[in-house]
């Protein structure tokens, strides 16, 4: 990643835009030929900075469900409850982190039915409570990670 | 609300914006449909909110951004908003959320998840925010990240699921 590949995705963080030619309208504002764009963030894509390019849906008004859920997984059955929860193709982004909730993952289903049904078959599996945290507002923040 | 054309044209939006300098003329050969359609149909599903936005995801572990705090906040109802308007200004700040209480046990409102490239530089950027927002009344618990056992697109997987569904009938 060198300074031009930095400049690039600290402003496709702040969008893309609609139109025919999108790419040579970025490339000229960033001073770039349109060719010498495409080719870098298909690089970027392979080499795994970014993990994804294009337009990112919005679960909900596509009739699907989100959630952030918890358990408090106990020391000696960790990696059991992980790899429990893991095995549900519904689960995205589990995360251990450092409190008696220790274990913090995002639920994704296709419709809400299956949301309740995922958490249920995990408290069953795990015999554990599961929290369920799903968002009731979202504060815009600009998403941005300085490169 | 969304038809059928959109459907498919979501699919192949879901796969990513062909690398091409005419990106959607390729997708309307596709869905044989010209290019100018095509801009209007992205151009309405954005504006429905269906598409969130353009733009990349970065892997933010391989950007360096190694340390990952979820920060909660017990905040009551009637400040909520305005608290979390104010939090969200924070550039450090990636995402802020209201979620709803579970109990005394878990009483917090307010979800902050600060990506730094150090401990050091979170702890020193939530101080900061603590007390620019005002935010040292209320109760607070910092989370870090020790381990990610898992980070897929489990969200396109499900929506893909969703549209053979619609698709097969």
């Amino acid at each position: 990643m060198d300074e031009v590949d930095k400049l690039i995705i600290n402003h496709l963080q702040g969008g893309f835009p609609v139109c025919d030619s999108p790419y040579q309208v970025v490339a000229d504002q960033l001073g770039l030929a349109e060719a010498d764009l495409i080719n870098r963030i298909k690089n970027l894509l392979d080499t795994g900075l970014l993990s994804r390019f294009g337009p990112l849906f919005h679960a909900e008004q596509m009739g699907g469900a989100l959630t952030l859920a918890a358990v408090k997984a106990p020391e000696q059955q960790f990696d059991q409850i992980a790899e429990i929860i893991n095995s549900f193709p519904e689960v995205a982004h589990n995360y251990a982190r450092n409190h008696e909730l220790n274990m913090w993952f995002v639920i994704a289903t296709d419709v809400p039915e299956r949301l309740t049904e995922v958490i249920k078959e995990i408290e069953q599996q795990t015999k554990l409570a599961v929290y369920n945290m799903p968002k009731i507002n979202e504060y815009f923040v600009g998403l941005k990670l300085q490169a | 609300m969304i038809d059928g054309v959109s459907r498919q044209l979501i699919e192949l939006l879901q796969q990513g914006l062909p690398l091409v300098s005419r990106p959607y003329t390729e997708i309307a050969k596709k869905l044989h449909l010209t290019e100018d359609e095509v801009l209007i149909r992205v151009a309405k599903l954005k504006q429905q909110g269906i598409i969130k936005r353009l733009g990349v995801v970065v892997n933010h572990r391989r950007l360096g951004y190694k340390a990952n705090a979820m920060v909660v906040f017990d905040v009551p109802d009637s400040l909520i908003s305005q608290i979390g308007d104010h939090v969200s200004q924070f550039n450090f700040v990636n995402l802020c959320y209201q979620r709803p209480r579970q109990g005394d046990q878990w009483p917090y409102s307010l979800y902050c998840m600060i990506h730094g490239k150090n401990k050091e530089t979170v702890l020193k950027q939530l101080d900061h925010l603590i007390e620019s927002c005002g935010l040292q009344q209320f109760k607070r618990e910092v989370l870090f990240s020790k381990q990610c056992f898992k980070q897929r697109g489990a969200l396109y997987q499900a929506l893909e699921k969703q549209q053979k569904v619609i698709s097969n009938g």
